[in-house]
């Protein structure tokens, strides 16, 4: 188990290597100079030099990626070109609300997902299958941001339940959360629909059936305990993904996390911000599917890693 | 589906009959067809069934105070903040979208079914290195990632296709290398190679035609989720360009008022939904229809 996980995080540091090198390769696709955006216009040329060998530009590639690299191990990545503030803190600033809306949005996909997988399931092959698919492709095919500005125009202005936007209260958050939910809930509830299927024909559950249970505990305890596994990778997915900030929702909702601060990022072109989201994002995703796998064994004993 | 008929197909490819018979068995998928063949004939034909220029801006297309009008009998479903016909405007970005879709999941479908095959059937160290570049895309943040790399390069149609392709291969890549490594541990696949077929002969007689539904079921599945990418990243500002009337900019042009002209959000987003709801049905029908032992799998 022990060496299966630091095989594991071995990986790991090697997916956000190359994440790192991918990153730093492509922002030299970028057409302003960083130098000079620091400087502003009225910069004179021997200024744009100055910051330019301040900043290491002036370097050889490779010179200018391992110096990224060791700063990134200890724990460096760099500062703002536009805010003149470490990265590393532009980001711990938007942790909060990120996380916030992370949960929440898990929160929500779990909640409209699994039950609605649940009852396709049982109502395989008739219409609470049909319909409940139905719904689930839709939630999946929907834009988030024309489902955010109608959320925002039906539930916080013609009849104001709900904040306009920002962040704040637990009011603030469930908008968002059920922007996210719904276009989420139709993967999980297809998830959930297909292994619950699956265990459902098995026998042991006829067996259940047989002695006489009631049908929710044969569903709630015997099936439903069997078939969560997926769903268990996929939040270990989401929580990556949202880690890393949506930026459509956040968006649209002005919510101060980390899409936000990307999306901000790319506008301006402020690469070291950009690379340390992505970077970011990559380790919480590579971070979740860890966790998802390691929660395997722990929901199903026949799972052993060696 | 009864069992002899199962024994029946089993190593063979089912006859076409079969095909048609069991996805016109599936509702949700032929309504989805119909629906994908009416935004595709909505798009080719815009000139003709636009009621009007879609650039044309109004005068009385505004009200007094210059706001835009709600759906009435002169424009069925409102006018923009510019006076113009939405409904007009919906018709041309039908094009857009599918033209990205379809660009952008056509390349996507080359890139990911050639490096997955090659992966999946000469493995060694070039398989490698193709299965762990897809590793790394999985762990980029891919919406990031597009909106970066379209900022970058100055949007343009073109350029947004590239882009969307440019993280949805991955996907393509890994299902198809599956499918490659599984058929080729097969009976008839090893008897090919007993008989002495050579390898590329194996590879396009044999492997191939396998191949075909999974690449058709993507081809289908793709285009929604390209048609959603293109939508985002128009709404986003970083997508197709104004005044080329797209779907997801107009509802990025409208933002800063939808709370007094909701049906410019409402309406740009259910033409987004249908059309990218239509082709994972039909996706999902054909996959149905195709590889009915995959049935259900996501």
């Amino acid at each position: 188990m022990i060496r299966y996980i630091i095989s594991r995080l071995g990986q790991a540091v090697l997916v956000l290597i190359g994440i790192s090198l991918i990153t730093f390769l492509l922002t030299f696709l970028v057409p302003a100079d960083p130098a000079r955006m620091i400087a502003g216009r009225l910069a004179t040329p021997e200024t744009v030099a100055r910051i330019r060998a301040e900043l290491g530009l002036d370097q050889p590639l490779p010179v200018q990626y391992g110096r990224y690299l060791w700063n990134l191990l200890h724990g460096d990545l760099g500062r703002s070109y536009a805010q003149r503030i470490e990265v590393t803190e532009l980001l711990m600033s938007r942790l909060p609300a990120t996380f916030q809306l992370m949960v929440a949005g898990i929160l929500a996909e779990v909640l409209l997902g699994i039950p609605a997988g649940i009852l396709a399931a049982l109502g395989r092959s008739r219409w609470p299958d049909r319909l409940g698919m139905v719904l689930a492709f839709s939630g999946v095919s929907a834009p988030q941001f024309a489902v955010g500005l109608l959320l925002l125009y039906l539930l916080g202005y013609r009849w104001p339940v709900f904040p306009l936007g920002g962040y704040g209260t637990w009011r603030h958050v469930i908008l968002p959360a059920l922007t996210l939910g719904i276009a989420g809930a139709g993967w999980y509830a297809r998830v959930m629909r297909s292994a619950m299927v699956e265990v459902l024909n098995q026998h042991y559950i006829r067996t259940a059936t047989a002695k006489g249970l009631p049908p929710t505990k044969v569903v709630l305890k015997h099936a439903l305990r069997n078939s969560i596994l997926p769903v268990v990778s996929m939040v270990g997915l989401d929580i990556g993904v949202f880690m890393g900030g949506v930026v459509v929702v956040e968006s649209v909702f002005a919510w101060p996390g980390i899409g936000q601060l990307a999306w901000q990022a790319i506008q301006i072109l402020d690469i070291p911000v950009i690379m340390g989201v992505v970077i970011l994002t990559a380790s919480f995703i590579v971070l979740g599917n860890l966790l998802a796998d390691l929660a395997y064994p722990l929901l199903d004993p026949r799972i052993r890693y060696k | 589906m009864s069992g002899d008929v199962a024994v029946a197909e089993a190593g063979q490819a089912p006859s076409r009959n079969r095909i048609l018979a069991r996805f016109l068995r599936n509702r949700p998928g032929i309504v989805a067809l119909m629906v994908v063949v009416i935004v595709v004939l909505a798009a080719i034909f815009a000139p003709y069934i636009a009621p009007y220029d879609p650039d044309q801006q109004f005068f009385d297309g505004l009200t007094l105070e210059g706001m835009p009008l709600p759906p009435n009998a002169r424009f069925p479903l409102g006018t923009d903040l510019l006076g113009r016909d939405l409904l007009s405007r919906l018709i041309y970005g039908a094009r857009v979208s599918l033209i990205i879709g379809v660009v952008a999941n056509g390349t996507a479908l080359a890139i990911g079914a050639v490096l997955g095959t090659v992966a999946g059937y000469l493995r060694g160290r070039v398989g490698q290195i193709i299965m762990r570049i897809t590793d790394l895309m999985m762990a980029f943040p891919a919406l990031i990632l597009a909106i970066a790399l379209a900022a970058i390069l100055r949007p343009s149609m073109w350029i947004v296709a590239l882009v969307i392709a440019l993280v949805n291969w991955v996907w393509i890549a890994r299902v198809v290398h599956s499918q490659v490594l599984s058929l080729a541990e097969q009976e008839f696949i090893t008897a090919a190679v007993a008989v002495g077929a050579s390898r590329s002969r194996v590879f396009f007689r044999h492997l191939l035609p396998h191949l075909v539904p999974t690449l058709i079921v993507w081809g289908t599945l793709g285009i929604a989720s390209s048609v959603l990418l293109e939508a985002s990243l128009s709404f986003l500002g970083v997508g197709v360009q104004p005044p080329t009337p797209s779907w997801g900019g107009i509802i990025n042009e409208s933002q800063s008022y939808f709370l007094d002209a909701p049906w410019l959000v409402a309406f740009p987003g259910a033409a987004i939904l249908v059309t990218s709801l239509a082709f994972n049905l039909l996706g999902d029908g054909l996959r149905d229809a195709l590889e009915p032992d995959r049935t259900g799998e996501l």
